[in-house]
C-alpha cells in the first residue's frame, strides 16, 4: 500500500534578506529533518521546486529562475506548500568540516545549529553575498573566502581546504556550485580521503519522491531525490556525469 | 498462493527475463536508470514516452503521493530524438520504447528512430492529461487503428497502451488489433483530480491528472478481463500492481505479462521482491496455464 506523502500548506512567518540575491523564508511548521534533507516547495500557481531545508522551519533561496522569482514576490502571511523532509541528508561522524559555496551553505547550516560541525569554510563571489557569515561567526571555526577578495581569503574555498588539513577530519560535508564541488573532490581524492566526503547534488526534479526519473545520474542510474541528494566522494569518483553535465526539464543534457 | 516456474517469457515479439516489466514514465528518462531497473530484477523495461518534439512538461506540482495511489500530471516531458542515444548501452536488452505523437504521421516518424534499437514499441494512446496527445487521440478508434498501422511500418512489434477513460475499452483493443498490434497494454492512469483544501486549489499544477497505484488495480483487472474476452492478441496488464498476488490475479484475468510503476514509490526493489515470491524453480506452475484461467 502506498503511504501518503503530504504537501503541507504553511504560512510564511518571517522573510530574512540574507544577501542581495538570497532570502530565508521561515514558515509556521517545523519538519523533523536532518541536515542535508530537502523539501519540494509549492509556489501556488507557479511551480513546485526542490529546496534545501536550512532549518526545520525554513528554506534559504537564491533567485535563479521563474519559481524562485515568484517566491521572492511572496510576503509574510502568504501560503506555500512544503512536501518533506525528502532525501537522505548528511551523516556526519567524528570531526566534521563543512565546505560551502554561495547558497550551498543552506543545507550545511543545520550542521552548525545542531552542534555537529567543527570547521566551516564559507565561500562566495563577494563579501555581501556571504551567506550566514554573521550568525556562523563565533558558533564554529569559520573560514571565509571571496572570489574578489572583499573579505577573507582572496580566491576559492579550495585554497582554504588545502590549508585546513582535510585529512584531520572524519567527515567533509560539501555543497555549492558543481565545479566547486568537483574541485573539492579532487583535493580529497589527492589526500586519499574521497570516501570521507559527502556532497549534496542539485539536479532538475519533478516529483521529489523517486518515481519520475528526471534526476537520475549516469552511469549508476541513482536518483538524486531519493538515493541522494548526498553522495559520497567515492561514489562520485565513479560518476561520468558529475562536473560534466546535468539534464533540463525535458531530459536533454546541459553541459556545465 | 500462486507459484510459477521462472524463466524467460516470450510475449508479443519480445523476450523478457520474467513477467514483470517497468511501466512507461517511471525511471525511464535515461539509459542508466533503465539499466538499473533491469539489474534490480525487472524482466523488461519501457522507456519514458518519447514524442516528435522536446517537451518540458507541465508546471508543478507534477506528482502527489496519496493514500493508496499516485496522482500525476507530468505532461509528457521528454528530450525527443536526443533520447535515442540513451539506448546505446541497452542494445539487445528487453527494452520497449514508449512513443507518442499527435497524428499517425508523427507516430510513424518517432517509431523510425527506434528501429534496430529496441525489442518493441509501445504506443502511448492513453495519457489522460496531455492536450492533443495520448488519450486525446486514443479515445478515437480510427486514430488508434491508424497510429498502430503507422508504427507497424517499422517492422517492430507494436504494443498499444490503452486508456481506461472510455466507455468500452474492448472496442479500442479491437481497433488496435485491426491496425496490426502485436499486443495491447491495459491500463494507463485513470483521469482524476484532488484539491488541496489548505491551498484552496488543485493539488496538481495542471489541475487534472492521472491516478495510478493500488487504488486503480480493480479497474485494471476489469479492463484486462474485457480485453481478453474481445481480442485474440496478448494483453499486458498494468495498473496498481504491487504484489506477487496482484501479478497472478492480472494473469488470471488474461494478462501474459504485467507492468509495474507506482509501486516503485515504496521501494525500487519491488521487482526482486515480487519475483522472489512469485517464482520457484521446483514446484511452480506453467505460467501459460494461468493466463486467462479465470475465464474458464
Amino acid at each position: 500500500m502506498i503511504e501518503e506523502i503530504p504537501s503541507e500548506p504553511v504560512v510564511i512567518t518571517h522573510i530574512i534578506h540574507e544577501t542581495p540575491s538570497i532570502r530565508t523564508f521561515e514558515f509556521s511548521r517545523r519538519f523533523d529533518a536532518g541536515a542535508g534533507q530537502f523539501c519540494m516547495v509549492w509556489i501556488p500557481g507557479v511551480d513546485e521546486v526542490p529546496m534545501a531545508l536550512s532549518a526545520r522551519n525554513a528554506i534559504t533561496v537564491q533567485k535563479v529562475g521563474e519559481a524562485t522569482e515568484a517566491l521572492f514576490s511572496r510576503s509574510e502571511g502568504d501560503l506555500i506548500g512544503i512536501k518533506g523532509p525528502l532525501g537522505n541528508g548528511f551523516s556526519p561522524t567524528g570531526r566534521v568540516l563543512a565546505v560551502a559555496g554561495g547558497v550551498g551553505a543552506a543545507p550545511l547550516r543545520p550542521l552548525v545549529t545542531d552542534g555537529l560541525a567543527d570547521t566551516f569554510i564559507l565561500g562566495a563571489r563577494t563579501a555581501e553575498e556571504l551567506l550566514y557569515a554573521g550568525e556562523l561567526d563565533g558558533e564554529v571555526d569559520l573560514r571565509i573566502a571571496t572570489d574578489d577578495g572583499t573579505r577573507g581569503h582572496h580566491g576559492f574555498v579550495t585554497a582554504l581546504l588545502e590549508e585546513a588539513d582535510p585529512a584531520s577530519y572524519d567527515t567533509i560535508c560539501v555543497c555549492g556550485p558543481e565545479m566547486m564541488m568537483k574541485a573539492v573532490l579532487g583535493i580529497l581524492d589527492a589526500h586519499g580521503i574521497a570516501g570521507r566526503g559527502q556532497f549534496s547534488l542539485h539536479r532538475y526534479m519533478k516529483c521529489g519522491v523517486g518515481i519520475c526519473g528526471s534526476c537520475c545520474c549516469d552511469p549508476s542510474g541513482l536518483r538524486v531525490c531519493r538515493d541522494g541528494p548526498v553522495f559520497t566522494g567515492d561514489a562520485l569518483l565513479q560518476s561520468t556525469e558529475f562536473g560534466s553535465y546535468s539534464r533540463d526539464a525535458s531530459g536533454r543534457k546541459v553541459l556545465f | 498462493m500462486v507459484v510459477l516456474c521462472p524463466g524467460p517469457v516470450d510475449v508479443a515479439g519480445v523476450r523478457l527475463n520474467n513477467h514483470l516489466i517497468l511501466a512507461a514514465g517511471v525511471l525511464g528518462t535515461t539509459g542508466a536508470s533503465l539499466a538499473r531497473m533491469l539489474s534490480l530484477g525487472a524482466g523488461g523495461v519501457v522507456t519514458k514516452s518519447i514524442g516528435p518534439e522536446p517537451k518540458t512538461g507541465h508546471a508543478g506540482p507534477c506528482v502527489a503521493v496519496l493514500d493508496g495511489g499516485v496522482l500525476n500530471a507530468m505532461g509528457l516531458p521528454n528530450p525527443s530524438k536526443d533520447f535515442v542515444g540513451e539506448l546505446d548501452q541497452l542494445i539487445g536488452k528487453p527494452v520497449i520504447a514508449s512513443i507518442f505523437g499527435g497524428t499517425p504521421e508523427e507516430f510513424a516518424e518517432v517509431a523510425t528512430w527506434f528501429a534496430g534499437r529496441v525489442q518493441a514499441l509501445e504506443l502511448n494512446l492513453s495519457c489522460p492529461h496531455a492536450e492533443g496527445y495520448g488519450a486525446a487521440i486514443g479515445s478515437d478508434p480510427e486514430m488508434v487503428r491508424e497510429c498502430t498501422r503507422a508504427a507497424k511500418r517499422t517492422g517492430l512489434p507494436v504494443w498499444v497502451k490503452l486508456t481506461p477513460n472510455v466507455c468500452s475499452i474492448a472496442d479500442f483493443g479491437i481497433a488496435a488489433e485491426e491496425g496490426g498490434a502485436d499486443a495491447v497494454v491495459a491500463i494507463n492512469t485513470v483521469k482524476a483530480m484532488r484539491i488541496s483544501t489548505g491551498m484552496r486549489r488543485p493539488l496538481l499544477g495542471n489541475g487534472m491528472g492521472g491516478l495510478s497505484g493500488p487504488a486503480i488495480f480493480p479497474i485494471a483487472v476489469r479492463c484486462v478481463w474485457e480485453l481478453y474476452e474481445a481480442c485474440d492478441i496478448p494483453i499486458i496488464g498494468c495498473g496498481g500492481v504491487a504484489t506477487a498476488d496482484n501479478v497472478a490475479e492480472l494473469m488470471m484475468a488474461g494478462a501474459s505479462a504485467v507492468e509495474i510503476g507506482s509501486a516503485i514509490v515504496e521501494s525500487e526493489n519491488v521487482f526482486t521482491a515480487i519475483a522472489e515470491e512469485l517464482y520457484r524453480v521446483d514446484g511452480g506452475e506453467d505460467p501459460c496455464a494461468i493466463v486467462g484461467c479465470a475465464h474458464d
